[in-house]
């Protein structure tokens, strides 16, 4: 079953801007799925709309096959939401937010007493439950926008950035929780800046460029079509002589660092041969860049060069 | 399982809470104000003032202006209540806690313009207890007294909603307050009968709606007013009905909310 559909969506603002230009995309239950794009490129318009935050000019949306334009209260019902910016009333307690967030779902207190004070556990939150929002961290209210999305049990969640500014220590225990929670059954859209989080948690991407989807496909395939990947290593012994190594391009960076450039098909089982060979002890290798930046890069340039 | 109804009903009062808990958390800014200018009032126009101005419409005058204080202070309250409320939702961005959940849009109006209602009506109920260290307060049709208040209330949490709406400034909060609202309810009839002015100016008087409010009111409590009460009913009503079927439309259309 489809979690989202969208169909040849447009928004035209007031302005004249057209930052949607019938875009179409789907995404089946139970996925991880990233929204990925440069600046501008359309990614909040989008979840603006699916969210009704933004009035689309044309199109269809449909979530869990209910149409949202025709059964606006089920359809929303399924969603939750984790924006770029924190938008919670900053003089309101932590707990209050929850609870108030699940009534607005329909959700009792006595029902939803529970879930918040489960969330708060799991998030980390549960010491500065009667704290006004405004007093945490920057860390804390990034957990706190997760667990206000998450309070009604949510099918889908659409999360907007939601590393921004985050530390690597929460944002992999971010990482770790979402995991989790999409192993247990929610289906995820997620949009970044970092590609290493869209590499290491989505199973399929689109790629949003003014306005219009430029890819859409599962990141295995996507990856595969890498032509060459590069590599830095580093020696353990100080190496000044040239080192050379058959078809493969090596920039020596210093006497304990060099780049190779490896051809799609190339093995790496080659270049170590090689470099045992000369004597040459590998100590540690890594890739230059992140895999999936190098792909955006090359598709969002080579709109550029179309446009 | 719950049905549609009860989960509008569990939303409904989700939002009323909050609203009332806002007020409530801030009440140096809500209550007390209204508190200590209508014991002013009382103290000065009612007091000193007043005991030299004699008898109107067969009562002390500060018996004569008590009704129309608290009537004054019920609209300003209900009116500032919501129009703060939401435009700070707005510029806050937690109105989008809403937009994005379920909750319809007749809903989202029903719980703002009823926790703007609940403050006027609190702080009414303050002022009448106020009130009641300078005066009495005969209340001849509680019915009409308490359908009035509450009926005022509504239409002006209905008319700060709507400020609220096109409000993009906290300026623009406070201009219709400051240069419609308070002069609408000073030429009110608060302060004296409407009988007491040249032809004109009576005529004038007719088209504030803040004169039918405070008449109805006055004639709930003391028995006296200046306009027949069904007309001042109807009039009401009828503001009532255009200012929500005007504030849904807007909702619906997402002015000053939605892109």
């Amino acid at each position: 079953m489809k979690a989202l559909s969208l169909q040849h969506l447009t928004k035209v603002f007031n302005s004249g801007l057209k930052a949607l230009d019938g875009i179409s995309l789907d995404v089946e239950q139970g996925d991880f799925f990233a929204l990925l794009g440069p600046n501008g490129a359309g990614k909040s318009t989008t979840i603006g709309i699916i969210t009704s935050l933004i009035t689309k000019t044309t199109g269809n949306i449909t979530i869990f096959g209910i149409n949202l334009d025709t059964h606006p209260e089920q359809a929303k019902s399924y969603l939750g939401l984790v924006p770029q910016e924190f938008n919670f009333n900053g003089f309101e307690q932590v707990k209050h937010i929850l609870i108030t967030q699940a009534g607005y779902y329909g959700m009792s207190s006595r029902e939803a007493e529970p879930r918040a004070d489960e969330l708060l556990h799991q998030l980390g939150l549960w010491d500065k439950r009667n704290t006004p929002s405004r007093a945490l961290s920057g860390g804390m209210k990034r957990r706190l926008m997760i667990a206000r999305a998450l309070v009604h049990n949510p099918k889908l969640l659409i999360l907007d950035e939601p590393t921004a500014g985050v530390d690597i220590e929460l944002r992999r225990s971010m990482w770790a929780f979402l995991q989790k929670i999409n192993a247990q059954g929610t289906t995820i859209i997620l949009t970044t800046h970092y590609l290493e989080e869209a590499e290491n948690l989505c199973r399929n991407i689109a790629i949003i460029d003014k306005g219009a989807i430029i890819e859409n496909t599962n990141m295995k395939s996507l990856l595969n079509r890498l032509h060459k990947e590069v590599f830095v290593l580093d020696l353990k012994v100080p190496h000044t002589e040239t080192i050379i190594v058959d078809k493969m391009n090596i920039t020596q960076i210093d006497q304990t660092t060099i780049e190779v450039e490896i051809q799609k098909g190339q093995s790496l089982n080659t270049l170590f041969a090689s470099l045992s060979s000369q004597n040459i002890e590998v100590t540690s290798m890594k890739n230059k860049a992140n895999r999936l930046e190098e792909l955006f890069l090359s598709l969002v340039d080579k709109t550029e060069a179309t446009a | 399982m719950t049905t549609q109804r009860q989960r509008h009903w569990v939303a409904f009062k989700t939002l009323l809470t909050r609203e009332i808990r806002r007020f409530i958390r801030i009440w140096p800014q809500t209550l007390l104000p209204p508190a200590i200018t209508m014991t002013l009032y009382f103290v000065i126009f009612g007091n000193l003032i007043g005991s030299r101005i004699g008898q109107m419409s067969g009562f002390n005058y500060i018996e004569y202006i008590a009704p129309g204080i608290i009537m004054m202070s019920v609209i300003n309250n209900a009116y500032a209540n919501v129009a703060s409320s939401f435009f700070s939702a707005k510029f806050q961005s937690h109105i989008e806690e809403l937009l994005v959940s379920p909750i319809p849009n007749y809903l989202i109006l029903a719980g703002y313009v009823a926790g703007g209602a609940a403050r006027g009506l609190l702080v009414g109920l303050i002022v009448t207890v106020v009130s009641l260290f300078f005066t009495t307060l005969p209340i001849q049709h509680i019915f009409i007294t308490l359908s009035m208040v509450v009926l005022s209330a509504t239409m002006f949490a209905l008319g700060g909603f709507i400020n609220a709406i096109y409000a993009k400034s906290f300026d623009e909060i406070a201009i219709i307050p400051t240069f419609i609202l308070t002069p609408l309810t000073y030429l009110g009839g608060i302060f004296y009968s409407i009988d007491l002015l040249p032809d004109f100016w009576q005529q004038a008087s007719l088209f504030n709606p803040i004169l039918y409010m405070v008449n109805a009111f006055r004639y709930g409590m003391l028995g006296v007013s200046d306009i027949p009460i069904s007309f001042a009913f109807s009039i009401i009503v009828l503001c009532i009905i255009g200012l929500s079927g005007f504030a849904l439309h807007l909702l619906n259309k997402g002015t000053g909310i939605r892109h």
